[in-house]
């Protein structure tokens, strides 16, 4: 089905042979999707296909198969660039997934490029991926993290970003998507305002790339980082993209294999963008596959995957807030498809637990976000998170596994 | 509604979970012990009252789910009076009822009514619960100075 074509949930469903499988008897009601998403037939054929008969290493072989491994290597990169509106493919550096490429960027440019006393400003709403390697900073360089706060629906308190946006800060890195929250953060407006006063910015897509369109020369952001397996891809491989100027300046990120021009005992001359930050054999399968899973969203298509999806986000939140005792964490006006909430005195392992035996996958804890938790003052959430082959039944079915859960908590 | 999930959430536990026994701080404790599970954020203190070799209180405050919560609260029902080894041989056997394969048999007269915990085995992402305080307990009456986990 081409974007042109009607929207069929049920038709785009059959793509995911996961989708037929049963738990505990039951059909399975995949709700997970903010922790990982399922995978199409063609994203798996893809994979059974290069290493069934395309399998080489790539950038060194003299044989056709590694000329071809190369190829569509190349090829993916080409992708990955067009699927986000970079303007060169030399502009995506493959990694192993969004926490890498924010550790990337906190080692090749926060540690070279801040000072002591230098600031970086982040979110209250952030993954610890996006918290961590910026303290780790801030105990070897000296360096300050600084948070701008969110209100009690979640979402960015902008007048305070901009109180905190002080000649200090020299670096702000934020999320476009809160994995725990669903919050849409206005980043396009942060990236404004920051460029306003020359700071670069690095925005953590992980949570973004499959449910809308994101353009990141549209954004101007300075980073991007995603995951492939949160985009219907495998996992072990993401995309660090990186505006040209600033990545040239970087040091690399590790020493090895491809990311060398030329090497003698004195010295090492390293290669150019994108190579520089890609030492040793890189998950070549893994990139090849992550090209076909973008053919596959934009066969889809971005735009028909936000409408549906903030149709069934609308939906489930109509029919979640029917649940005596039921509290949604995260209200915020530009939402994403994520419903996280607490219900009454169960705690959320009690309601994932029953929730489960009813064949339905939801995430319960902190989703790697305490600070979120601790802002609204629970211990952890119950996370439903939609993807676009989400139906309207397994909302109703959800909703009725938490009825079940408030009666044995009566 | 499931079997499983009706043998997991019984009466009993239930109970435990609403109203707790021996859920309180102790200022006069001889020992507190802390336990705490950042995924799920099960966290508690155990608090004991040693007298020689004989545990004469216990108590436990802290937040969690009914299961951890309900384990500990008939935790410090079963062991106050107990000797130290006494409460040692419990926690082995609770312990084994927690762990043991799917469908086996345990001693229920060795645990008592903790046999009421004994469909948790059926849900092995949710022994760690069970078994937090027990672990903490055991902390509390011999201690190492580190912080419990069971994760």
């Amino acid at each position: 089905m081409g974007p042109e074509g009607k929207w069929d949930v049920e038709k785009l469903r059959e793509d995911f042979p996961i989708l037929r499988e049963q738990v505990y008897n039951k059909p399975l009601t995949y709700l997970d999707n903010a922790a990982t998403t399922q995978k199409p037939q063609v994203v798996i054929d893809a994979l059974t296909r290069y290493y069934s008969k395309e399998n080489a290493n790539i950038h060194r072989g003299i044989f056709c198969l590694s000329e071809q491994a190369t190829k569509r290597f190349k090829s993916a990169r080409h992708k990955v660039q067009e699927f986000i509106g970079a303007a060169s493919d030399k502009e995506i550096i493959f990694v192993r997934g969004t926490t890498e490429a924010i550790n990337l960027v906190t080692q090749c440019y926060g540690r070279p490029f801040l000072q002591a006393g230098d600031e970086v400003l982040i979110t209250h709403m952030e993954h610890h991926s996006n918290i961590v390697p910026w303290q780790m900073l801030v105990e070897e360089k000296g360096i300050k993290l600084k948070v701008a706060p969110i209100n009690d629906r979640g979402e960015l308190i902008l007048e305070e970003f901009k109180k905190l946006l002080t000649d200090q800060v020299k670096f702000v890195s934020v999320v476009h998507v809160s994995n725990a929250l669903g919050t849409i953060n206005p980043v396009r407006e942060i990236i404004r305002l920051a460029h306003a006063k020359g700071i670069p910015v690095m925005v953590d897509g992980a949570q973004a790339v499959a449910h809308t369109k994101v353009d990141v020369r549209d954004l101007d952001c300075d980073f991007y980082a995603f995951s492939g397996h949160k985009l219907f891809g495998p996992t072990g491989v993401g995309v660090l993209y990186g505006k040209k100027e600033l990545l040239e300046k970087m040091p690399p990120y590790q020493g090895g294999g491809d990311m060398i021009r030329s090497v003698t005992f004195e010295k090492t001359t390293y290669n150019d963008l994108p190579y520089k930050f890609e030492a040793g054999t890189p998950h070549i399968a893994g990139v090849i596959v992550l090209g076909a899973a973008i053919d596959y969203v934009q066969s889809v298509g971005l735009d028909r995957i936000e409408a549906y999806e903030q149709e069934l986000l609308k939906y489930g939140t109509e029919k979640l807030l029917e649940i005596p005792g039921l509290r949604l964490i995260g209200t915020a006006e530009h939402k994403s498809a994520i419903l996280s909430f607490v219900l009454g005195e169960a705690h959320a392992h009690d309601i994932g637990t029953i929730l489960d035996r009813q064949g339905i996958a939801i995430r319960a804890g902190h989703h790697c976000a305490m600070p979120v938790m601790q802002r609204f003052k629970v211990p952890a959430t119950t996370r439903a998170s939609l993807a676009f082959y989400n139906n309207r039944e397994e909302i109703d079915r959800l909703a009725a596994a938490l009825r079940e859960v408030t009666e044995v908590f009566r | 509604m499931n079997g499983d999930i009706r043998e997991l959430y019984q009466q009993m536990i239930m109970d435990h979970n609403k109203n707790p026994k021996n859920f309180h701080p102790m200022p006069d404790a001889s020992r507190v012990a802390e336990g705490y599970n950042p995924l799920c954020g099960d966290h508690f203190k155990v608090y004991v009252k040693m007298n020689g070799d004989v545990i004469r209180d216990i108590s436990f405050d802290g937040a969690g789910c009914a299961i951890s919560k309900s384990s500990a609260s008939m935790m410090t029902a079963a062991l106050k009076g107990k000797t130290r080894a006494e409460a040692k041989a419990l926690f082995e056997e609770v312990h084994k009822m927690l762990s043991r394969e799917i469908g086996s048999a345990f001693d229920e007269e060795k645990v008592g009514k903790l046999a009421t915990l004994g469909g948790v085995c059926e849900f092995p992402s949710r022994v760690k619960c069970a078994s937090l305080a027990w672990h903490t307990m055991l902390e509390g009456i011999e201690p190492t100075g580190k912080q419990v986990t069971t994760e």
